[in-house]
């Protein structure tokens, strides 16, 4: 598989031969894939061919699900994720998430913020995270006279950019984001995307994205993924890696050519 | 326009029979007939009660609810052992069985066990729920009082102290009463809350874990604040089944008509005196547990009003 060239900057995630299972049904396989540090890197491709499978492996959200099987490794930092002495919630403090659908709590705006870092017996003073984490997330100005208010009267947009202010609460390491617009008006998309290339300043991205031009403007790597059908199922893998520039304009496979510039599935 | 404008408007017409839509209107008819009949049935059963508890109402005013005395002889009538037994008896029960009931409802609504096996037992709680009352009964007299006695006396002997634990058991009592409440409302509350419990947006468990939380703080923290209305619909649910039980209460409460702070003594319910009864009363003797069921029936009114006020405080933020 081709890796990132030009830029050179350290590997935060390395995945190596990753097989991903759902009981005996082979989902992702033999996905190797280097993020790197303090970059955005999209992973495109036709529904169903594991992108959201491979992103919930990075911080062992796939643990929830029982069938749930992975052979191969994942390194974060050079240690093995899948390890035993690794604590699974230990990872997700560090290895974020913001999902498709915004899923604020059912409590004020404050208390979603501040629910993260409760977790964690955080020392500082929370008014003062509260109000950076909105700041980071480009809501302050919208919520700072409403704070008190539930998180679940906020609009779509809100709600999500909401959802990445408890991420960023955490002060994660890496933020992962599976389809985080997939559910937004295009204003409010733009707003998250501008976002987004604050946020690498400070934290490695790793977002799915079904819009092209989302990839092509706000990511630095793409991951394609395609999908064969083999007598085992539908499995996904990855098709191409490469930096942005050279996945959008000279991609080494058809398939690419094609997924990217809108002739495919 | 080559298309005429008839022939644009033909699909949209109105082609069904006047009789089809007057079977209409008549089912609208009916069906708010039938839920009109509800209302006005409660209605009749209040007016009804009140009517014929006014003769009490009128002699005894509120003092009914403060007193202890039920004398046939003398015509004299208040109902205060029934109303805190009433009240004792059914806290005593939500007092064990919530607890209880939310618990198994969590273990029910995880993943902790393979679903091959929590849908039976999922089905056998609710099943609970079936026996008739009068096995509880029976069982409590049979089977749970021999085994209590001998309990509740070796609490009595350490804890003899505590005002609640101050009188010897012997046999039925107010605390078999509130057991065998708890085991009947049991499968009310576990069955609700794990409703509620599993209806939780499976977001919101991701959201948790995602930002790091445990299963515990998960579930503590995020999935049981928002069933939390569904959880106390349940409880509510289940404190009137307690309240207004009668069968099971009568057969093992004693029916002594006194107020005791000791668990261990014997009471009574307003069910339980209703039933007892009920069967020889004549004149004021009627109007007075005539009364004691308005009360109940107040009783009932205001849980369910102080669960509303819970449940919209909760619900605000
Ligand atoms: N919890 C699950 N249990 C079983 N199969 C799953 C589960 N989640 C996803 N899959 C399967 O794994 C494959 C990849 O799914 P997914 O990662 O959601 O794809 P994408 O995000 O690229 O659309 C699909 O075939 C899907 O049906
Ligand atoms: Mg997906």
């Amino acid at each position: 598989m081709a890796t990132s060239t030009g830029v050179s900057t350290s590997t935060i995630i390395s995945s190596k031969d990753a097989n991903i299972y759902y009981g005996n049904f082979l989902a992702v396989r033999d996905v190797t894939i280097d993020i790197p540090k303090n970059s955005i890197t999209a992973f495109i491709g036709p529904s169903g061919c594991g992108k959201s499978t491979v992103l919930r492996c990075f911080n062992r959200l796939n643990d929830l699900i029982t069938s749930f099987k992975m052979r191969g490794s994942i390194h974060y930092h050079g240690q093995d994720l899948y390890s035993p002495e690794i604590d699974p919630v230990a990872v997700r403090r560090q290895i974020g998430m913001v999902f498709q659908k915004p899923n604020p709590f059912p409590k004020s705006i404050y208390d979603n913020i501040a629910f993260g870092p409760r977790l964690v017996k955080y020392r500082g003073n929370m008014d003062e995270l509260v109000e950076r984490s909105l700041r980071g997330a480009a809501l302050w100005d919208e919520v700072k006279d409403k704070l008190r208010e539930s998180g679940l009267a906020l609009s779509g947009g809100q709600q999500q950019r909401l959802c990445i202010a408890r991420a960023i609460a955490m002060q994660p390491d890496v933020i992962l984001m599976d389809e985080p617009c997939a559910a937004l008006d295009p204003i409010s998309t733009l707003k998250v995307e501008d976002l987004l290339q604050e946020l690498k300043e400070k934290y490695t991205i790793v977002i799915v994205t079904h819009n092209m031009q989302q990839a092509s403007r706000a990511s630095d790597y793409t991951a394609f993924f395609n999908v064969e059908q083999t007598e085992r199922g539908r499995t996904g893998y990855i098709a191409e890696c490469d930096r942005t520039e050279v996945i959008f304009q000279n991609p080494q496979q058809q398939a690419t050519q094609a997924y990217v510039s809108g002739r495919f599935g | 326009m080559a298309v005429s404008p008839n022939r644009e408007l033909e699909p949209m017409k109105r082609d069904r029979t006047p009789f089809a839509r007057n079977l209409d209107t008549a089912f609208v008819w009916l069906t708010g007939g039938f839920a009109g009949l509800i209302a006005l049935l409660l209605i009749a059963i209040a007016v009804r009660v009140g009517v014929d508890a006014s003769p009490a109402m009128a002699k005894f005013g509120l003092g009914f609810l403060f007193e202890s005395r039920w004398n046939p002889v003398t015509d004299v009538y208040s109902a205060f052992p029934q109303i805190y037994g009433t009240l004792v008896s059914s806290f005593l029960a939500l007092f064990l069985a919530v607890p209880i009931g939310l618990g198994v409802a969590i273990f029910l609504s995880e993943d902790f066990i393979p679903a091959k096996i929590q849908r039976p037992v999922v089905f056998l709680i609710e099943l609970l729920a079936a026996i008739p009352s009068v096995v509880y009964g029976l069982w409590g007299i049979f089977v749970l009082i021999p085994i209590l006695r001998d309990l509740g006396k070796g609490i009595h002997q350490s804890l003899g102290w505590l005002p609640l634990f101050s009188t010897s058991p012997s046999g039925p009592g107010m605390y078999v009463a509130g057991i065998i409440l708890g085991i009947m409302i049991l499968p009310i509350i576990t069955a609700i809350a794990r409703d509620a419990l599993v209806a939780v947006p499976i977001e919101l468990r991701q959201a948790a874990y995602g930002l790091g939380a445990t299963r515990w703080e998960t579930i503590l923290q995020i999935i049981v604040p928002a069933a939390f209305s569904g959880i106390v619909g349940g409880i509510m649910l289940a404190l009137g089944r307690a309240m207004g039980e009668t069968m099971a209460v009568t057969m093992v409460i004693g029916n002594a008509n006194k107020a005791n702070i000791s668990l261990f003594d014997q009471g009574s319910t307003v069910s339980s005196l209703l039933a007892n009864q009920f069967a020889e009363a004549s004149g004021l003797q009627v109007a007075s547990l005539m009364y004691a069921a308005i009360v109940l029936f107040v009783l009932t009114l205001i849980v369910n009003i102080l669960a509303q006020v819970v449940v919209k405080r909760v619900n605000r933020i």
